[in-house]
């Protein structure tokens, strides 16, 4: 048992003054006497002051006792107190204090539990209003995502840098058409989290448009926007429209802008439909003002009665002729008009089939009647407004219910040219063409629901044809609707909305807190670089022996976060035979590549891919050595800094056996999906990467130098190929 | 000795019509079917007045108006121009290059007859 310093000093000093009593009485009584007594007293005490010792010392021990006993009731149970105190402060959560003590301490430990208590309290609220606040934080990022991907106008936010923060999928599928080479890297070179917009649009383009938004609002205007048209490198015209992003301040005064929205309008298109009017117009003015200028003076000329006959003839056949070209002119126009001009009406790309099934649903349950859709061609797009047809056609079916009590109808779809034929075909009764053909012209009214529209507007609308045939053989009749089909090009948009069901990641917020100003590559952080993380399958091992990429593939990680749909993968003709022996590790076979673009095609879109990033590959030499074999072809100089998984795995993990691409990542529980696809692997090389950051950092490997100079010193560094 | 007029017109067709018309009423006609013939003929012939079609292939009528408004020595010849764009800016651009007066097509003959009459200053 141990015994506090205090507590001995206490008895010490106990001791002390006992003796000193002892002897100060002892002293006091001697003065008192005469010589002789005292010398007596002495001689009759002498023999039994070691009696006095006793007594002394006995009546010390009760005193140890008492002083021993007070001192743990009064100062143990305070610095007892004081120790579990102590716990309840670093406790994350208080339990009630079990003390034993006086009074006054446990009334105190009871006070110090009700503090606890409070703070706990007020802890937990904290956290949860934290909590609250960054669910509804997330949620109104995510709505806002979600309300982007839906937008049919494409929008691309980017902080003041110039890069993107958030695109939407419109934006995405507007940059391929953009792109330069749209099969090879599909835009995902342009737009990107991260990536900067100056790739798309010129420098000086965008900062004379936020110079204006700025000149503006600092004269006070609300809502500063700027607009500018512009072509890309592809040659598509583009019309930007530029709204700030303003951070909000607390103090609410000098809101500064923090970066830019830019909704982008592709009007190439457009540009040159009201190109192709445009001519039409001049064709038809200038040509016939022309035209008709040599027609009246010749008609003129023949009005004169002394006109010899050689000369009138020449006069008629100048009439004839013009004439004859004036009539030529006005049927390729009305041509050209039909064909190139879309009615102005905003019509959709619609799946043929998807139009056939809302018309036959509407008109099902309003007339009580089956329809059938027969021999339906998936494969149509229609470019429609769908409701108003499904109106038309709803209506038609309704007059020949109550008119002729039609009880069957069918709808039929398919191509005929550059246009669809969608029939309404029922059988019955013969029914004269006039009385169908006037239901065109009147309102199309459901009971008291009526529109202004007649079936002749929603025709038009449509720039088509509508008709009444009838097939007297098989006592068939049907209406029949001439509608635009979509462009091939409207197709290709229209499937890539319909089919992109994930809600992309398409958005990284935290970039508006980035700057290009911080130092140069090798001093930036880890954490905050974008990757290209990349792989290859090739023909065999031996790239200086004439061994050759077949597949690229690679992702993007920008913000420690990978993101999925900002991928690169393509199959490359290599220019010679696989070997047989390496077929079964990467699945490609002889087939698959022939006719694919060569390296040469390919390594230009890779590179667009990858600029501004750091290359990372899983035992990256090997792959690079490719690469770099290329640069006399190509001009291409991959000169990126480059990052080596299996390196920096040896870096973190000294004592593992294995560094192979597999083994990584089974210590990481990364699933494998698609592996030896060159895409597939570079996912997985990735996933890795972005668990090995923090690792990194963990031993205070935080920049891309340090990164690089801790690879170097691993052995395998000295593993050359 | 009558008037010399230049037709500069890349139409035949109304060329046929104006030179017919322009000698029957008592003019010496010629023809120039582009604007580098016209402002050739022009300087060879020393028209009075010049018929000139705005669109015409080489040098358009624009051109030759402006052209012949530099020479000193052209000063006197009076320009009517013909065109088939009905814009009001291009009778503007016409008139600001130096053109006497113009004319849209299509148009009545007697018009042009009278026109041309009142710019050489004739009575009709």
């Amino acid at each position: 048992m141990k015994i506090d310093r205090r507590l001995i000093q206490a008895f010490a000093i106990v001791c002390g003054a006992t003796l000193l009593w002892l002897l100060l009485t002892m002293g006091l009584i001697a003065a008192t006497l005469e010589r002789s007594q005292r010398d007596l007293l002495a001689e009759h005490l002498m023999p039994s002051l070691a009696l006095v010792g006793l007594t002394w010392v006995l009546g010390l021990v009760p005193m140890a006792v008492a002083l021993r006993w007070l001192f743990q009731r009064f100062a143990t149970a305070p610095a007892r107190l004081l120790e579990q105190t102590r716990v309840l402060l670093a406790a994350p959560h208080s339990a009630p204090l079990n003390h034993q003590g006086t009074t006054e301490t446990k009334a105190l430990a009871e006070a110090i539990f009700e503090l606890a208590s409070q703070r706990n309290a007020l802890r937990d609220d904290v956290a949860a209003q934290i909590a609250q606040a960054n669910k509804s934080v997330q949620q109104e990022k995510n709505r806002l995502a979600a309300l982007m991907s839906e937008l049919t106008q494409s929008v691309v936010v980017c902080n003041l840098d110039g890069r993107i923060i958030l695109y939407n999928n419109r934006a995405r599928l507007q940059f391929k058409t953009m792109s330069q080479a749209p099969d090879l890297a599909g835009g995902a070179e342009l737009v990107g989290i991260g990536r900067s917009i100056y790739a798309v649009f010129e420098r000086q383009l965008v900062a004379h448009a936020l110079e204006s938004i700025q000149q503006r609002s600092s004269r006070g205007a609300g809502s500063p926007s700027a607009q500018f048209v512009t072509t890309t490198q592809a040659g598509q015209l583009l019309k930007v429209q530029m709204a700030p992003v303003r951070n909000v301040e607390a103090s609410g005064d000098t809101a500064e802008i923090s970066g830019f929205v830019l909704m982008l309008d592709n009007v190439t298109r457009a540009f040159e439909e009201e190109h192709l009017r445009d001519q039409l117009l001049h064709g038809l003015t200038e040509g016939s003002r022309s035209s008709l200028a040599s027609i009246q003076a010749a008609v003129e000329m023949l009005a004169f009665p002394d006109l010899e006959a050689p000369m009138r003839e020449r006069f008629l056949a100048v009439v004839r002729e013009e004439v004859s070209s004036m009539s030529q002119r006005i049927t390729d126009m009305t041509q050209k008009a039909t064909e190139g001009l879309k009615a102005r009406w905003p019509l959709e790309e619609m799946l043929g089939a998807d139009v056939l099934l809302a018309a036959q649903r509407r008109i099902e349950v309003r007339n009580s009647r089956s329809v059938t859709l027969e021999n339906l061609d998936t494969a149509i797009w229609l470019k429609v407004d769908s409701f108003s047809l499904t109106q038309a056609l709803d209506y038609l079916a309704m007059r020949l219910v109550d008119e002729f009590d039609v009880k069957f109808f069918r709808l039929r779809l398919q191509a005929s040219g550059a246009r669809a034929q969608l029939d309404l075909i029922w059988t019955g009764q013969v029914m004269s063409t006039e009385t169908v053909m006037s239901w065109e012209m009147d309102p199309i009214r459901f009971g008291q629901e009526s529109t202004p529209l007649t079936v002749r507007d929603v025709v038009e609308r449509h720039g088509g044809e509508m008709w009444f045939e009838r097939e007297r053989v098989r006592h068939e009749a049907f209406f029949r609707f001439l509608l635009p089909l979509a462009s091939v090009q409207e197709q290709l948009e229209a499937t890539q909305i319909l089919h992109n069901d994930s809600r992309p990641e398409y958005y990284d917020f935290d970039l508006f807190q980035m700057s290009d100003q911080s130092s140069a590559l090798d001093d930036r952080l880890l954490s905050e670089l974008s990757y290209t993380v990349f792989d290859t399958e090739t023909t065999g091992l031996n790239p200086s022996q004439g061994d050759e990429i077949i597949q690229i593939g690679a992702a993007r990680c920008v913000n420690g976060k990978l993101l999925r749909q900002e991928s690169f993968e393509q199959l490359v003709d290599p220019g010679r035979l696989i070997s047989a022996a390496s077929i079964p590790i990467h699945g490609i076979t002889q087939d698959m590549v022939d006719g694919k673009p060569g390296i040469t095609e390919v390594l230009p879109a890779f590179y667009a891919f990858a600029q501004d990033t750091v290359l990372v590959a899983h035992n990256a030499a090997f792959d690079m050595k490719f690469l770099q074999l290329q640069e006399v072809h190509t001009d291409l100089v991959f000169n990126h800094p480059v990052l080596d998984t299996l390196l920096l795995s040896a870096v973190v993990h000294p004592n593992q056996e294995s560094h192979r691409l597999e083994m990584i990542a089974e210590r990481f529980n990364i699933t494998v999906l698609g592996r030896h696809t060159a895409l597939g692997d570079a996912m997985v090389t990735a996933e890795v990467l972005l668990r090995l950051i923090p690792l990194l950092q963990a031993m205070g490997i935080t920049t891309l130098r340090q990164a690089r100079e801790a690879s170097q010193k691993t052995f395998y560094a000295r593993l050359k190929y | 000795m009558s008037q010399k007029i230049l037709v500069a017109d890349d139409e035949p067709n109304i060329v046929i019509s104006l030179e017919y018309l322009l000698k029957r009423e008592g003019y010496a006609v010629t023809i120039a079917r582009d604007g580098q013939e016209a402002l050739d003929a022009i300087a060879r012939d020393q028209p009075d007045l010049v018929l000139l079609d705005v669109m015409m292939p080489k040098k358009s009528g624009f051109e030759v108006c402006q052209e012949l408004r530099l020479n000193e020595a052209m000063q006197h010849i009076k320009i009517l121009m013909l065109t088939a764009k009905g814009r009001d800016t291009d009778v503007a651009k016409g008139l600001a290059l130096g053109a006497d007066a113009y004319m849209t097509k299509p148009f009545a003959t007697r018009d042009l007859v009278q026109k041309v009459a009142q710019m050489l200053g004739r009575s009709a």
